[in-house]
């Protein structure tokens, strides 16, 4: 019993200095990417392209493959129970509003968790235990000025871009399927999807990428800067860093539909 | 060898006592690091010659006591009030802690890209001078992966010396190293001293090196200082654990092993 006390007690403790730990990091790196670059202390914009361009960029190809199938994949699935009810061209309203309010964030957020999430923590654990970091704060150089914030700036951009890519790519996978496989008429499946779809889902499909990015981009950072030992801490938390990653985007999303299915 | 004490101190610490968690790793250590001479600390490994280091670099904030850097509270200060000073100070780190994702050069040029405003055309050629002072020059290009041990070793010197800095720390500058090419930045380590007036503060096990390159040398043992002063100074020291050192006889005395684990953990078994 006491035991399982201590362990709660325990595992609160460690949870509340972990968010403590990633609100301070937040506060510093906002103030780095707002404040301070105003201030006239400097943003490392090169920097933050060229990450940019790794995470979205690079992200694209896989992205853009996973997604085509997945509506290709709806297209096929739902048309099947549809047309038990002869409701086959609702495909299209289908098909469009989860690749735009559901599947193309989740698995946009889902695939760059992946390539550049861990990329991030095993970056930053490897120059953590290299003595890199040190190195940094020995020459006066500010870590999350330098490290964080461009990879910050990057996400916050590319998450959502490649997310709208994505939902082009998983409504034109779904198009194609139905046009070709089941046989709809293109053209009334085009004018059935501009029906079907809204702006606010386009608002809702944006604001979840939004902070997917910022959790990819803090979970990574944050376990990065917990690495300690060698190459086997990296490992370590670059595991940690992508199953936390996933399990939180796919709460967030939770909380995300619940929140947009009163609203 | 055996530079005149001069009152000028550079570096001054009181009372310093640095823990892990509730584990003591440093006590009350006071030293004094006078202007422009080679400041060696020796101890055995484990004894708390890094941490001290890092103590002194300000990458660790010590548990109580008080560093002065140049007559500044290096311990009161923000981290933002110790940006002036960091730049007037360079590290070589035990691993040469070159930034493995940029090349030789870009390296060395960090910093001065960071801190000045020097056209990129100056900040090249004083990349130049910085790395042929090291005996790397040509080497601008290469990444750290392409280069040797001991040539890391130097490019991490040439980094450390890109902002012409007042006081330079070396974390074990020759460990790992082959006796020639641990010779040879030894040598390095004096010109540097010599050439730019630096004050150096050097951490090492051993011996060899400390004969070339120390002014004073300090002590250290269990994370206490034992003695201070000249090469010849420590050798009249009539102390089981200099003397022990210095004849480089293995341990003897368990118990005392013993003692040092339970200040260390606290552990009264
Ligand atoms: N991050 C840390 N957390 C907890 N304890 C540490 C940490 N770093 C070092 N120590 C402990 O502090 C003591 C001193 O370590 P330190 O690295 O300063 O030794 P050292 O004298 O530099 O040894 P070496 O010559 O082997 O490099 C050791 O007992 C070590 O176990
Ligand atoms: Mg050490």
């Amino acid at each position: 019993m006491s035991a399982f006390v201590g362990y709660t007690g325990r595992l609160t403790l460690n949870g509340l200095h972990a968010t403590l730990t990633v609100c301070v990091l937040m506060v510093d790196t906002l103030y780095w990417a707002t404040v301070a670059p105003l201030r006239g202390q400097g943003f490392r914009l090169k920097n933050a392209v060229s990450q940019f361009v790794e995470f979205g960029a690079h992200s694209l190809p896989i992205v853009m493959l996973i997604c085509f199938l997945i509506g290709a994949i709806m297209a096929m699935q739902s048309s099947y129970q549809l047309a038990r009810f002869g409701a086959v061209h609702l495909v299209a309203n289908l098909v469009g509003i989860a690749a735009m309010r559901e599947f193309a964030p989740l698995m946009t957020a889902i695939i760059i968790t992946g390539r550049s999430g861990s990329a991030i923590t095993a970056e930053i654990g490897t120059m953590k235990v290299a003595e890199e970091i040190d190195a940094l704060e020995v020459m006066g150089l500010n870590v999350t000025k330098f490290l964080v914030v461009p990879k910050f700036i990057g996400m916050l951009l590319a998450v959502p871009m490649v997310t709208l890519i994505a939902i082009a790519t998983m409504i034109f996978g779904g198009f194609l399927t139905s046009a070709v496989v089941i046989g709809l008429d293109a053209s009334s499946y085009i004018t059935q999807t501009a029906d079907a779809l809204v702006f606010k889902d386009l608002v809702v499909g944006v604001t979840k990428s939004i902070f997917f990015a910022i959790v990819i981009c803090w979970v990574g950072v944050y376990r990065g800067f917990q690495v300690y030992g060698g190459a086997e801490g990296v490992g370590k938390e670059t595991t940690s860093s992508v199953v936390t990653s996933i399990f939180l985007i796919i709460v967030l999303d939770m909380i995300f539909t619940v929140f947009f299915y009163f609203v | 060898m055996g530079m005149a004490v001069t009152s000028d101190t550079m570096v001054d610490v009181n009372d310093l006592v640095v823990k892990y968690g509730d584990r003591t790793v440093l006590q009350d250590i006071d030293l004094q690091i006078h202007r422009g001479e080679t400041f060696v600390i020796l101890g055995g490994s484990g004894c708390g010659k890094s941490t001290l280091l890092r103590n002194l670099s300000g990458l660790m904030r010590p548990h109580s006591g008080r560093i002065a850097i140049n007559g500044d509270d290096f311990t009161a200060m923000s981290d933002n009030e110790r940006v002036a000073i960091r730049k007037k100070m360079g590290m070589c780190f035990q691993g040469s802690a070159l930034f493995g994702s940029m090349t030789v050069g870009d390296n060395v040029a960090l910093p001065l890209r960071e801190h000045t405003k020097l056209e990129p055309s100056t900040i090249d050629i004083m990349v130049k001078i910085k790395l042929e002072l090291v005996g790397l020059s040509g080497f601008e290009d290469y990444m750290p992966s392409e280069l040797s041990g001991g040539m890391k070793k130097r490019a991490g010197l040439a980094r450390a010396m890109a902002m012409d800095p007042d006081i330079i720390f070396y974390d074990e500058p020759s460990a790992g190293l082959d006796p020639i090419v641990a010779a040879g930045l030894d040598e390095l380590i004096r010109k540097m001293q010599h050439t730019f007036a630096l004050t150096s503060v050097v951490v090492t096990h051993e011996m060899e090196s400390v004969k070339l390159i120390a002014d004073r040398v300090c002590m250290l043992d269990k994370g206490r200082v034992i003695a201070i002063g000249t090469l010849e100074e420590l050798q009249k020291v009539d102390h089981p654990f200099i003397e022990q050192f210095f004849e480089r006889r293995p341990d003897a005395y368990g118990e005392d092993s013993a003692d040092y684990h339970e200040s260390l953990t606290g552990d009264t078994e």
